[in-house]
């Protein structure tokens, strides 16, 4: 036989031995595709979650972190079983073109407005419109992500109620520094430009308590600044014969459990004293008047309801 | 070095290596072709080849997730966010380079070799082994140079392998990760890892040129 | 004697060049036939499509009763050998070289070191085989290709210059190497040195500008050449 034949033949068998026992040491267990936002990826809570998930249900979590409109877009196409993310408006969007369903709110926080110690805009105890109202009239510099992540829509409406309607105007400020890129990237830029930004908690305790920004948090609470966290299943419709559904299904039903209500309620307490987000199902079921409860309800709830019925994919149980 | 981070050595080091030997399947004929044979329009495959050396990865990346997602062409086969979703796309990514070295390292092979393996009794196949072996320099200086471009690359591992713990995690996209995640002593670890890697082999490159 | 080769008409052009013209010729069982003629008369074409290594543009080559074509000879290649003018070495080491051929036919690795070695020595390289063969001196190397062209005992050898570069010590080592062939294998030997010719060959035929104008004993063509030419070229006219 020929023997430069043969060579190929065996490159050919060596690789594709290689390709099968990576892929096989990678599929001992059944695995479950989530994609999520980066912020919320990069606060390590998800990874977290898979250990728990691994040990206690058997699953792996593949997690995939992406901005908030890839996020979904990769539940939509099927590539992801479960998404799980923080921007109610884009999420009532992936409902109503029946990309996926049954959606769960599962823990909320707060967003903050951070900026250096010196203060120089001045908006130490403001509300939250008032302090950008007044970074803007200071020409105090603000940093954005400008990414469209779930954060920087938050951070678009906010400069909407402000004033500025059309969000790509603030390009023309020169106030205003796009660095579109993460959260964590975009800590960096505000801290050496000693700029203003807008940041969830998660993020900003990590880079806080490990000293890589030294940016002073001035609002942190308040409705403009409610961030909620929903999971919603892929719709195992057309030909996305890859999604898992049911699997979906039973991860949500975790993470609505006492024991997943909990895990998350605890996230974060161990590291920075203080936990990183709020289980958001036992406040919703009780119906409490609480001012946060109303907040959700007011933000991001569609039609009355976390997600109502036609979206449920017939997964009833999880609204009991 | 923690046990979590070796892992991820291993796994990239596996990957590229794999993506490395396809590579090799199809670029040897190629280079063999290209190499050793003269006809028209063989210049210009070659300067094409040459010019898509620098093919940005992420763009490379953009068109395996057009590709492998659910709503692309090879949807069906399940391949996105897995090691050989990777494979392909390193194995893709290095066909340029590998093809342009290996054809100018049989080139640069004394065109007598050829001649003098069939005068001896070699078949056609044998007479072009016997110059792939006199460009067994040149070779493998391909080789290390594409293995050193898949591993170091980002664009096409992170968004055809997006960085899942424990299965398509390699150095360049848990670099970028840990550091998004403000993890940078993890960062600088594996930065420091990959350029060892990359180093040592450009040093071996260097010492079988120069013997 | 019985004929190993018939070469009919052979004719070759480089695009419009013609390069070799109506060659016709039978190379005899054991002899040793030199090939004479000035730079560029013709003689390295001839050896090359007399190896297979390029086709003709015109006539056949007769081997066995069999037409010869470049792709359906690696019987023919492994019967047959070449040795070119300039001396081409694998950049490995003597041994390897040398060994090539033993190994492509598959021997066993008793046999092809067992083999190499005589061939070594019977070149006077005995002791030569871990050197690198690329490190050598011209006459070694020289030595090294001919032991390699012999070592897997062709029954027609094709010898293109070998004496060229080489001092006189060289050169009678490799006249009597071809020598001693005599009988055993048959040799053709392409040269542009006429002392050498008259030394070695059995017969002699000599090209001018692509024409084959003279064939016969060495005796014949020396002493009593028939063509004008020929006659010429013998006296130096030529050079
Ligand atoms: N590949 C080639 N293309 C064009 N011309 C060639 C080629 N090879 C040889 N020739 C020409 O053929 C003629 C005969 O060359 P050659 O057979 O090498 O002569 P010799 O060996 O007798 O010196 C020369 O004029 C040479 O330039
Ligand atoms: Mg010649």
């Amino acid at each position: 036989m020929n023997k430069l034949a043969l060579i190929l033949v065996v490159l050919v068998i060596a690789g594709v031995s290689a390709v099968a026992a990576i892929e096989l040491s990678g599929r001992t267990v059944p695995r479950l595709k989530v994609s999520t936002t980066t912020s919320l990826f990069d606060t390590g809570l998800l990874d977290n979650i898979a250990d728990e998930y691994l040990n206690n249900y058997g699953v792996r979590l593949d997690v995939i972190s992406l901005g908030t409109g890839p996020a979904l877009d990769q539940a939509g196409s099927g590539d992801v079983d479960v998404t799980f993310v923080h921007s109610p408006t884009l999420e009532n969007l992936f409902l109503t073109d029946n990309s996926g369903g049954a959606r769960k709110i599962i823990a909320y926080n707060f967003f903050a407005i951070i900026g250096p110690d010196e203060d120089p805009a001045g908006i130490e105890n403001l509300s939250t419109i008032a302090a950008l109202q007044k970074i803007a009239e200071t020409k105090a510099e603000w940093v954005s992500r400008d990414d469209n992540s779930g954060t920087n829509t938050k951070e678009k409406a906010l400069w909407k109620s402000v004033g500025f309607p059309d969000f790509t105007a603030l390009y023309e400020e020169n106030w205003f520094t796009a660095t579109g890129q993460g959260m964590g990237a975009t800590l960096v830029v505000a801290n050496e430009h000693r700029g203003y930004t807008i940041t969830d908690t998660g993020t900003y305790l990590k880079y806080f308590n490990d000293n890589l920004i030294n940016l002073k948090t001035f609002v942190s609470s308040g409705k403009d600044l409610l961030n909620v966290y929903s999971v919603m299943a892929a719709n195992p419709v057309d030909n996305r014969e890859n999604v898992d559904f049911q699997g979906a299904i039973d991860f949500i039903e975790y993470l609505i459990s006492d024991n997943g209500q909990s895990f998350i309620g605890n996230f974060g307490v161990a590291e920075y004293g203080a936990p990183l987000f709020n289980p958001a199902v036992q406040l919703l079921k009780e119906n409490a008047d609480s001012e946060i409860a109303t907040w959700i309800r007011d933000t991001a709830f569609f039609e009355n309801s976390e997600c109502p019925q036609q979206y449920r994919l017939g997964q009833e149980q999880l609204y009991q | 070095m923690s046990e979590q981070l070796i892992e991820v050595v291993l796994r990239s080091i596996w990957i590229s290596g794999a993506a490395l030997l396809f590579s090799l399947t199809w670029c040897l004929p190629i280079s063999l072709f290209l190499g050793l044979r003269n006809f028209r329009g063989r210049n210009i495959i070659i300067s094409i080849f040459n010019a898509f050396i620098g093919f940005p990865t992420v763009a490379l990346g953009i068109i395996l997730v057009a590709l492998f997602s659910n709503a692309g062409a090879l949807g069906s086969l399940g391949l996105l966010y897995t090691p050989t979703a990777i494979i392909i796309g390193q194995a893709l990514l290095v066909t340029p380079i590998l093809v342009s070295l290996l054809t100018s390292a049989i080139e640069s092979v004394d065109p007598s070799i050829r001649d003098l393996a069939k005068t001896l009794g070699a078949s056609d196949g044998q007479a072009k082994l016997a110059v792939l072996s006199e460009a067994r320099k040149g070779t493998i200086l391909a080789g290390i140079a594409a293995f050193n471009r898949a591993i170091g690359e980002l664009g096409v591992a992170l968004m055809v392998g997006a960085s899942l713990r424990g299965y398509t995690r390699v150095m360049t996209t848990q670099i970028a990760l840990e550091y998004n995640r403000g993890e940078w002593e993890l960062s600088v670890q594996l930065a420091i890892v990959l350029l060892a890697i990359v180093f040592s082999l450009t040093l071996l490159a260097n010492m079988l040129r120069r013997d | 004697m019985a004929t190993i080769l018939k070469l009919k008409k052979i004719g070759k052009k480089y695009d419009e060049k013609t390069v070799l013209r109506n060659t016709s010729f039978d190379v005899k069982k054991g002899e040793i036939l030199c090939i004479i003629g000035p730079n560029g008369a013709g003689k390295t074409t001839l050896l090359r499509i007399m190896a297979l290594l390029e086709n003709s543009s015109n006539g056949e080559i007769v081997h066995e009763n069999k037409v010869l074509k470049v792709y359906d000879d690696v019987n023919y290649r492994k019967r047959v050998t070449m040795a070119f003018q300039q001396t081409a070495l694998f950049r490995k080491t003597v041994f390897d070289n040398v060994a090539y051929g033993l190994k492509i036919r598959g021997y066993s690795k008793d046999e092809v070191k067992k083999r190499t070695e005589r061939a070594l020595e019977s070149v006077n390289l005995g002791g030569f085989g871990k050197r690198k063969a690329k490190k050598l001196s011209g006459g070694e190397q020289q030595r090294v290709a001919l032991a390699r062209a012999l070592v897997t005992e062709p029954e027609l050898l094709l010898l293109d210059e070998p004496t060229a570069n080489l001092d006189p010590a060289n050169i009678s080592v490799v006249e009597d190497l071809i020598r001693n062939l005599k009988g055993k294998t048959t040799v053709v030997v392409a040269t542009h040195n006429l002392f050498h010719a008259h030394r070695i060959a059995d017969r002699v035929a000599c090209i001018l500008d692509g024409e084959l104008i003279d064939i016969g004993t060495t005796k014949e063509i020396f002493s009593h050449p028939k063509d004008k030419r020929t006659k010429k070229f013998i006296r130096g006219e030529f050079f």
